[in-house]
């Protein structure tokens, strides 16, 4: 089966991040570069988006066009990045995402069709 | 009750195999329901047949073949099937893991373990929790929606995650347990068909892992509670509290059992949450009476308890061992630091005012006890705790 892989950061870990001194950080990115190494033979494709404040919304539901500024959900949490996984099942989903060693919150959302 | 029984002991194995065979869980399960529906009309009126599998797999199999002509995949693999039905390895286990995987909700665990592994209908569950039938049959067909478009395997869990995944399991048979422990009066007969439900359920558990000490510390637990259900209600539903118990009638060859079990799970040596509780009821019915109760010995169960699985409820219980044990200010104080967790606990205000009542301070144990009622639901309580106010 597919999956998608929603990656979501908090306030609280973007903080973090900047924190971090250079090395430290390096480190970080590090951890990150070697989980997609491990994965390597089930993860399809996967994207690492820029940061929420160059997100635009579009509103299509109102006559015209509303367009505002920020992602479309309002809070503490936005998406960072997606991955797109292909395993066997849920369980082998969750232990691919139970191994990631970023952002506090993934999303495993399978692919229809 | 026998038909409660041999159902439960028929529907699970008749779910497991057919979702093994034609690889659908929400297929199959409907399936089961189909026929469990059947059994309930037919057995009352024609007897429980001798051969009650192969009675259940003869309509499963035959609704199958007529319902799932949309479906030419699945009906071919039932068509296929072995006839007469063949013995199989118990394939119970997977489905439980199936039923109670930590992607689905607490109250759908809940819901399609008891449907599924139990073969209750929706309408008995509906009832066991007081809930509409609507809302338990939402809950089943969104799990098992969720069961087939999510990918959840229907598979035992590999060795890494089996620990946490049969935390999960065990939970549900407990919230089940709970759920039939302090039933209000009118619901004592649903109460004690959900006791066989998770008294069942945990037996089955230990059968298929007999080496994992836990699972045998969680069926002796339940045994424990159940061999003492004759003695804890009066005929019109009152609880009758353990000091003031009748022990004849608690049920001592289950007793004896349940601590052969604590014993075996002892020697393995790894203690947990279940197993401590389940040694701190069979401390208690080791006793006589009330007064032989080995205070000392609870204490410490207690104590290893919260040390394991800390919780403010478990260090309420502590306190009530520490009132034999050390005395009412003694225990007071330990209950006291307590205030902040379980100001809206009403077992919390309830053990103050015995304790107040202990030391002499009558006016402040009646208001502990009116505070305590005030918290309640269950009638059973309330009543137990108006009839201490009216004492005071």
């Amino acid at each position: 089966m597919k999956y998608v892989l929603m990656f979501a950061e908090t306030e609280q870990f973007a903080a973090d991040l900047a924190a971090m001194d250079e090395t430290e950080r390096e480190r970080a990115y590090g951890r990150v570069r070697q989980w997609f190494t491990d994965n390597a033979d089930k993860i399809t494709s996967h994207t690492h988006l820029m940061p929420a404040h160059t997100a635009t919304t579009v509103r299509l539901d109102q006559a015209e066009p509303v367009i505002t500024d920020g992602p479309f959900v309002e809070g503490k949490e936005v998406i960072s990045g997606f991955a797109e996984i292909d395993v066997a099942d849920l369980d082998e989903a969750l232990r691919i995402v139970a191994s990631w060693p970023a952002c506090p919150l993934v999303e495993i959302r399978p692919i229809a069709g | 009750m026998e038909l409660a029984r041999v159902v439960r002991e028929h529907a699970g194995r008749l779910a497991a195999s057919l979702v093994s065979l034609i690889g659908d869980f929400s297929a199959a399960e409907d399936l089961v329901q189909d026929a469990v529906e059947a059994a309930l009309q037919h057995w009352p009126i024609e007897g429980i047949p001798a051969n009650p599998d192969g009675w259940l797999y003869t309509v499963a199999r035959r609704r199958g073949l007529d319902a799932l002509r949309r479906n030419a995949r699945f009906r071919d693999k039932l068509a296929l099937a072995a006839w007469p039905p063949q013995p199989v390895p118990d394939d119970r286990l997977r489905l439980i893991f199936t039923c109670c995987h930590p992607a689905l909700p607490r109250t759908a665990q809940v819901a399609l373990t008891l449907r599924v592994v139990c073969g209750l209908t929706t309408a008995q569950i509906a009832r066991a929790f007081l809930i509409p039938e609507t809302t338990v049959a939402q809950r089943i067909t969104r799990a098992k929606r969720k069961i087939s478009d999510a990918g959840i395997p229907y598979r035992i869990p590999a060795a890494d995650e089996l620990g946490a995944r049969l935390v999960e399991v065990m939970t549900v048979v407990y919230l089940l347990f709970n759920e039939a422990y302090l039933p209000t009066s009118s619901q004592r007969a649903q109460a004690q068909h959900l006791a066989a439900d998770a008294e069942f359920l945990a037996t089955l558990l230990a059968g298929l892992m007999p080496n994992v000490p836990e699972v045998l510390g969680l069926l002796a637990l339940i045994r424990l509670h159940r061999a003492r259900e004759a003695a804890r209600f009066t005929p019109d539903g009152q609880i009758i509290q353990l000091p003031d118990q009748d022990r004849s009638r608690w049920d001592r060859d289950v007793i004896v059992d349940a601590a052969w079990l604590i014993a075996r799970a002892a020697s393995l040596k790894k203690p947990g949450p279940y197993q401590l509780q389940a040694a701190i009821v069979a401390v208690h019915t080791e006793a006589g009476r009330w007064v032989d109760t080995d205070w000392q010995q609870i204490l410490i169960l207690y104590t290893m308890l919260d040390r394991l699985a800390p919780s403010p409820v478990t260090k309420l219980h502590r306190a009530v061992a520490l009132r034999y044990v050390a005395g009412p200010d003694v225990a007071l104080a330990a209950v006291g630091e307590l205030r902040q967790a379980l100001n809206g606990y009403h077992l919390w205000h309830a053990t103050r005012a015995e304790l107040l009542r202990d030391l002499g301070r009558p006016d402040e144990a009646h208001e502990a006890d009116r505070r305590a009622l005030e918290l309640t639901a269950n009638p059973a309580e309330q009543s137990l705790l108006r009839q201490r106010i009216s004492w005071a």
